[in-house]
């Protein structure tokens, strides 16, 4: 630039910003806040505001779903993977993704909305009783306190980065900027900015894919320096493994390539991938916003159809900066070069190195601003999803039932407070894994893969008792922490290395026997305790619902392009034909 | 709300003229210092990253303005009589 004014808080950020850098970023919060302040203005007396929200089309509710997780953990974790491991990556998408999309649009949608509940856990108190709720609740909010800690240290990193700050300076900065998001803003705004912080991303990061593809060569150059790299490291995966998402030894940890298949299509794509899908709250509740089952339904499915492209711009710089970036080659030839958010670079700096290797002032303002904006909003989704759970599944239902409402309200408030106090301490569990996505699948393993095997079966088997419910989710979630530590790194040094599979694979296997576990222990218990009577299932259990509850009648009228199924079957057929080209 | 015939629109309020505004002013910026500052180097590839992701971000903005305009949203009359028991407007397309 000609006016070249850096404007350098200490002496060693990663990333030279300009003050048009910073003007962008500060553009952004602007346009945030005013969302946030025109939301509050207005609820008081019109809904307007409101109803431009829920009248839109459903592309935007679709949006808004997807962007509700693609958060910090999703750009940066993927990305991170995506340098380490090269396209098999694009599993978490492809397989791990969209078809459990498709599945909550197509059959499980019905059940969520024509039940009417507003929570997951609820759907759970509705069909199990207390037990399962109790437990539900429990290992939500848990579960959400851990993945705020990552989005936290995510989000701090970049301060550093930034700023220069000490990574407890900037845990705390971000905190707060996370605190006064949540109360400024507040939920009302939620999905507005969630489209939004969309666009800002892809305006982010597709510059900063093609730029990179440009300099090494685009797709030819980019192979042979993978291959390249490969070859003088026989240690790490080998190019054939990076550069084609089958059989994907590098990603699950198994030797074999047919036990990697069926690793990643029943562990990811099947008890995670549903697991996380058609279990999160935080997702289910978008599309549980919306006008009629018909929008409630297609809301997942019109979500697959960007999700299914993210990875091309998440996937694809992470492995450019694998071999574009001097740090990340180095890394990955296995050196430890210094730099990064943490003393010593790691592959989860991918993203932020290339930015600054790549991207001219101002574009990198947009780049940080789409960051930022990602992070928050994941934050803010945990902490606020906690904070529900927390008032109304947990304090409400079990310890104080008769309050006023300023009672919840102000319980509400200091749940928020000591959520973000809590996330401080659980992001140094984060800031201990290499690789952010297979801490997370560990989490989900933990948290997600019981509760679908608990939900998917509670919902078509009528017979399954109360009992089993809650004894299933424990025993689950007991079983995978028990893969976790006898593995070799699920639990980072705490495994013992029993079982001889490392990474994601790890993940996988405890998901597996979390799911197995829950459903053959939710069958016998089913057996011996007493079912709940016929009359109290309906709209919970398939085979007592009847089909009018579970379908639009409306949505036979509509064309084809906006019927939930025929969307479904061509966003599946793009799927199945993008997992053949890569 | 009183005169029944006035149709009301989202305006302002629509997500894609929030979207096409903000895509708009980071257009602006972009290609200002695309045009006036030394954005083309070594770091970019010798291309014009600036303008090109500037001019890209005019052109969203403009189709996203362009839709609201063309397909409007518009506000029921009786939303602001009974907020509650209002059956949401259908899709605009």
């Amino acid at each position: 630039m000609a006016t070249h004014a850096h404007i350098t808080v200490l002496a060693n950020t990663l990333i030279d910003a300009d003050p048009v850098d910073y003007a962008i970023v500060g553009i952004y919060f602007a346009f945030v806040l005013g969302i946030g302040f025109m939301a509050r203005r207005r609820v008081s007396n019109s809904v307007d505001f409101f109803l431009s929200g829920r009248s839109l089309p459903a592309w935007v509710t679709g949006l808004a779903f997807i962007s509700a997780n693609l958060g910090a953990v999703e750009i940066m974790g993927m990305s991170a993977s995506g340098a380490e491991l090269g396209l098999p990556t694009v599993h978490y998408f492809w397989v791990g993704a969209i078809p459990a999309m498709l599945f909550l649009g197509v059959v499980m949608m019905p059940f969520y909305y024509g039940s009417k509940v507003r929570s997951v856990p609820e759907f759970m108190l509705r069909r199990f009783g207390p037990g399962a709720h109790l437990v539900n609740a429990i290992s939500f909010a848990v579960a959400q306190l851990l993945i705020a800690g990552i989005n936290l240290f995510l989000l701090a990193s970049i301060l550093e980065a930034l700023l220069g700050l000490p990574m407890f300076v900037a845990l705390l900065l971000a905190a707060g900027i996370v605190l006064s998001y949540i109360t400024l803003g507040g939920l009302s705004a939620a999905i507005y900015n969630e489209v939004l912080q969309f666009f800002v991303i892809v305006a982010a990061l597709l510059p900063l894919t093609l730029l990179g593809l440009h300099r090494v060569g685009w797709w030819d150059g980019l192979t042979a320096r993978i291959t390249s790299a490969a070859e003088d490291n026989p240690a790490g995966p080998t190019a054939e493994q990076q550069l084609n998402s089958w059989p994907g030894q590098a990603l699950s940890g198994f030797d074999s390539s047919l036990w990697s298949v069926v690793g990643i299509v029943f562990g990811l794509g099947f008890v995670l991938s549903f697991g996380y899908w058609t279990t999160n709250f935080v997702e289910v509740q978008r599309a549980l916003a919306s006008d009629s089952i018909s929008s409630a339904r297609k809301t997942p499915v019109i979500g697959s159809f960007p999700k299914m492209f993210v990875p091309f711009i998440t996937i694809l710089p992470g492995m450019i900066a694998a071999v574009l970036v001097v740090e990340m080659a180095d890394l990955k030839a296995g050196g430890t070069p210094s730099g990064g958010a943490s003393g010593t670079v790691t592959y989860n700096d991918a993203l932020i190195l290339m930015m600054r290797d790549l991207l001219p002032n101002g574009l990198l303002g947009l780049a940080i601003t789409g960051l930022l904006a990602a992070f928050m909003a994941g934050m803010a989704a945990n902490i606020s999803a906690f904070n529900t759970v927390f008032s109304f599944d947990l304090y409400q239902d079990y310890i104080y039932k008769d309050g006023s409402d300023d009672h919840y309200l102000g319980v509400g408030r200091i749940a928020t407070v000591a959520a973000t106090v809590i996330a401080i301490g659980t992001s140094y569990f984060a800031a201990g894994f290499p690789n952010i996505m297979a801490y997370l699948q560990t989490l989900f393993g933990f948290f997600n893969a019981p509760l679908f095997a608990t939900f998917i079966l509670g919902m078509f088997w009528k017979r399954m008792t109360a009992a089993a419910g809650w004894i299933g989710l424990v025993a689950g979630t007991l079983a995978a922490v028990l893969v976790a530590y006898l593995s070799e790194d699920a639990f980072g040094s705490f495994s013992i290395g029993v079982i001889p599979l490392a990474g994601q694979g790890a993940a996988f296997l405890a998901a597996s026997v979390a799911f197995i576990v829950d459903v053959a222990l939710s069958f016998v218990i089913s057996l011996v305790t007493k079912p709940k009577p016929e009359g109290s299932l309906v709209g919970l259990v398939y085979s007592e619902t009847p089909a009018d509850v579970r379908t639009d009648p409306k949505e036979a009228s509509y064309p084809w392009y906006r019927r939930t199924v025929p969307l479904a079957g061509v966003s599946l057929a793009m799927v199945i034909a993008l997992n053949i080209i890569f | 709300m009183d005169d029944k015939k006035a149709k009301k629109t989202a305006g302002a309020l629509d997500v894609r003229n929030i979207i096409g505004m903000l895509m708009a002013v980071y257009g602006v910026i972009l290609v200002v210092l695309g045009i006036f500052s030394d954005s083309t180097g070594p770091k970019s590839g010798d291309v014009n990253a600036n303008l090109y992701t500037g001019l890209a971000l005019l052109v969203t903005a403009a189709v996203f303005f362009g839709w609201a305009r063309l397909r409007p949203l518009v506000v029921p009359q009786d939303v602001d009589a009974d907020r509650e028991a209002t059956p949401p407007p259908g899709d605009p397309h």
